[in-house]
């Protein structure tokens, strides 16, 4: 992708969780650079327990970090939520006691969006994510997929400029992990917005992003950052090229050896 | 209702149907117990004399007083130390043993302390039932999904407005739980300390009428108190059923 102007800087964050009640100290991620282009799709892979999730925190601001720095915008964050990020957590974190529509709107009602705009987004979000008939349902009438659905919906309804999603599709099926991959990549050209996907599914980096950046076991570093190369307006076809096939071997010849770091199995069995 | 439902109700009709079968076959003698279709009517005749309406105005008065003294303060205290992790950690060992102290034993203190007015029965319905509340209420506000509290942040609500639009709803099914303890535990706590040294109240009434052989109130008098604890628990069922049945997984 041309380089464009930076949206977000990471210079050597790291993250080191204090230990309480004498447990030691666990340092989570980085030394870490990285910086995202405006508009950018970019994703991250790495084994269980890198530092993915708390990559995320720090990048919203819900987190600080412990050494370095980062920049959204061109203005500093440490541990203050800025205005324009979305976050979609790995958790379930529909509100139980809302209806799927009051869930959506709750974003916009925070921030008294007037209420025929509230109505028209939600819409939108909903017919969007494929809701539309569960309008009126609560979380706990809906599947793990639909919940987080209504996660993505509620997200970008507050139309973020930034959007950090931590293993969005974890609890969907296969074949509806590549639809829902389709209509990421319309919202993401359609909005225009800096894409952050974080995935433990090689093939969803591989066919989403316009960059990849492998993580280490933990401490999570960027070992390497793919560049896949594909056209702004990709869809899931792309998967029976020879390319994809390429990009996700070279993702999995990194990460085998660091999953099993991640293990605690050093060497390869045989 | 359900089939579960329907079981229970068959199985205390049967049980009283039994009793009232004992009493009027004489095999259970009148000096021990009254049939209890002879309960009802004397029931009836006690409320609408109206001779003991004072004693149960006043027991429902405290009752009401303990409670509501012990809900507001056991919210106020439990959400208190939910904020204050290092003070909770010192007192949380005293919750664990609280119910393990008997309160009444200090009945004669409080009477020293407050006279022999209400006050003294305020306080056991209240000692009672605050710790239950606060219990609920910090347990209520543990299980909030830290997840929650995330999206709250990332909407930049402020403090005010994460309590009361993010950690209040989720809390309320342990909030709720902890006042329908609060209300078992103030009528235990007034009733029992009416019973032991009060000179009035439902409580007083049943030690009077059973100090004097008097089946015919005593026996009534405690099926009232049932009653009434039937139909608050099978209120706050109903509540509960139509606040928050619809967030269960089901
Ligand atoms: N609050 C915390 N306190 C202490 N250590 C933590 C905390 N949160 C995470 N960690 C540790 O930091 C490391 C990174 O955790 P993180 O959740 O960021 O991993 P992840 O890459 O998202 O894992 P997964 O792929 O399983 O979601 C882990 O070793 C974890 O045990
Ligand atoms: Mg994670």
């Amino acid at each position: 992708m041309a380089k464009g102007e930076a949206h977000v800087t990471l210079q050597g964050v790291t993250r080191v969780y204090p230990g309480v009640a004498g447990q030691q100290p666990v340092h989570a991620l980085g030394p870490l650079d990285l910086e995202l282009v405006k508009g950018e799709f970019f994703s991250v892979v790495g084994p269980s327990g890198c530092g993915k999730s708390t990559l995320l925190d720090v990048l919203a601001g819900l987190a600080s970090v412990t050494d370095g720095a980062i920049r959204f915008e061109g203005v500093p964050i440490h541990g203050r939520v800025p205005d324009g990020i979305g976050v979609v957590f790995q958790e379930d974190a529909s509100f139980p006691w809302l209806t799927v529509e009051d869930n959506i709107a709750f974003g916009l009602r925070q921030n008294s969006v007037e209420a025929g705009e509230v109505r028209r987004r939600v819409d939108h979000a909903l017919s969007l994510m494929g809701l539309k008939d569960f309008i009126r349902a609560y979380p706990a009438q809906l599947s793990g997929g639909m919940r987080q659905r209504v996660c993505i919906a509620r997200t970008l309804v507050l139309e973020p400029r930034l959007i950090l999603l931590d293993e969005p599709f974890g609890s969907l099926d296969q074949q509806t992990r590549l639809l829902m991959g389709d209509e990421l990549l319309r919202l993401w050209r359609e909005t225009e917005s800096t894409v952050l996907l974080i995935t433990h599914a090689l093939d969803e980096a591989a066919m989403l992003a316009d960059r990849i950046g492998v993580m280490s076991a933990r401490p999570g570093r960027f070992l390497e950052i793919v560049e896949t190369g594909w056209p702004q307006d990709r869809d899931s076809r792309i998967v029976a090229r020879p390319e994809f096939g390429r990009i996700t071997g070279r993702l999995w010849s990194h990460l085998r050896v660091e999953s099993l770091k991640a293990l605690g199995q050093d060497r390869p069995p045989l | 209702m359900s089939r579960a439902g329907w079981i229970r109700v068959s199985v205390v009709v049967a049980a009283v149907a039994a009793v009232e079968l004992l009493c009027q076959g004489g095999i259970i003698t009148r000096f021990t117990m009254i049939p209890p279709s002879e309960m009802v009517v004397a029931l009836a005749g006690i409320l609408t004399s109206g001779r003991l309406t004072p004693a149960i105005v006043r027991t429902l008065r405290i009752v009401g007083i303990a409670l509501a003294a012990s809900i507001l303060v056991g919210f106020v205290l439990g959400a208190l130390l939910h904020a204050l992790p290092r003070v909770r950690r010192t007192v949380d060992p005293l919750f664990a043993t609280y119910y393990a102290i008997p309160i009444y034993a200090f009945y004669p203190l409080f009477i020293v302390l407050f006279g022999l007015g209400d006050v003294p029965i305020i306080i056991i319905g209240f000692l009672l039932a605050v710790v239950a509340m606060i219990v609920s209420t910090l347990n209520g506000f543990d299980r909030i999904p830290r997840a929650l509290l995330k999206t709250a942040r990332i909407y930049r609500m402020g403090r005010v407005r994460t309590a009361l639009q993010v950690m209040m709803p989720c809390a309320a099914p342990y909030i709720f739980t902890g006042v329908k303890l609060a209300i078992a535990y103030s009528f235990i706590g007034v009733i029992g300390a009416e019973f032991i040294m009060s000179g009035s109240g439902m409580g007083y009434e049943i030690a009077f009428a059973y100090n004097n052989f008097d089946n015919k109130v005593m026996y009534p008098l405690i099926m009232l108190v049932l009653v009434l604890v039937t139909i608050i628990n099978m209120f706050l069922h109903f509540w509960e059923m139509i606040l928050f049945e619809r967030r269960r997984r089901g």
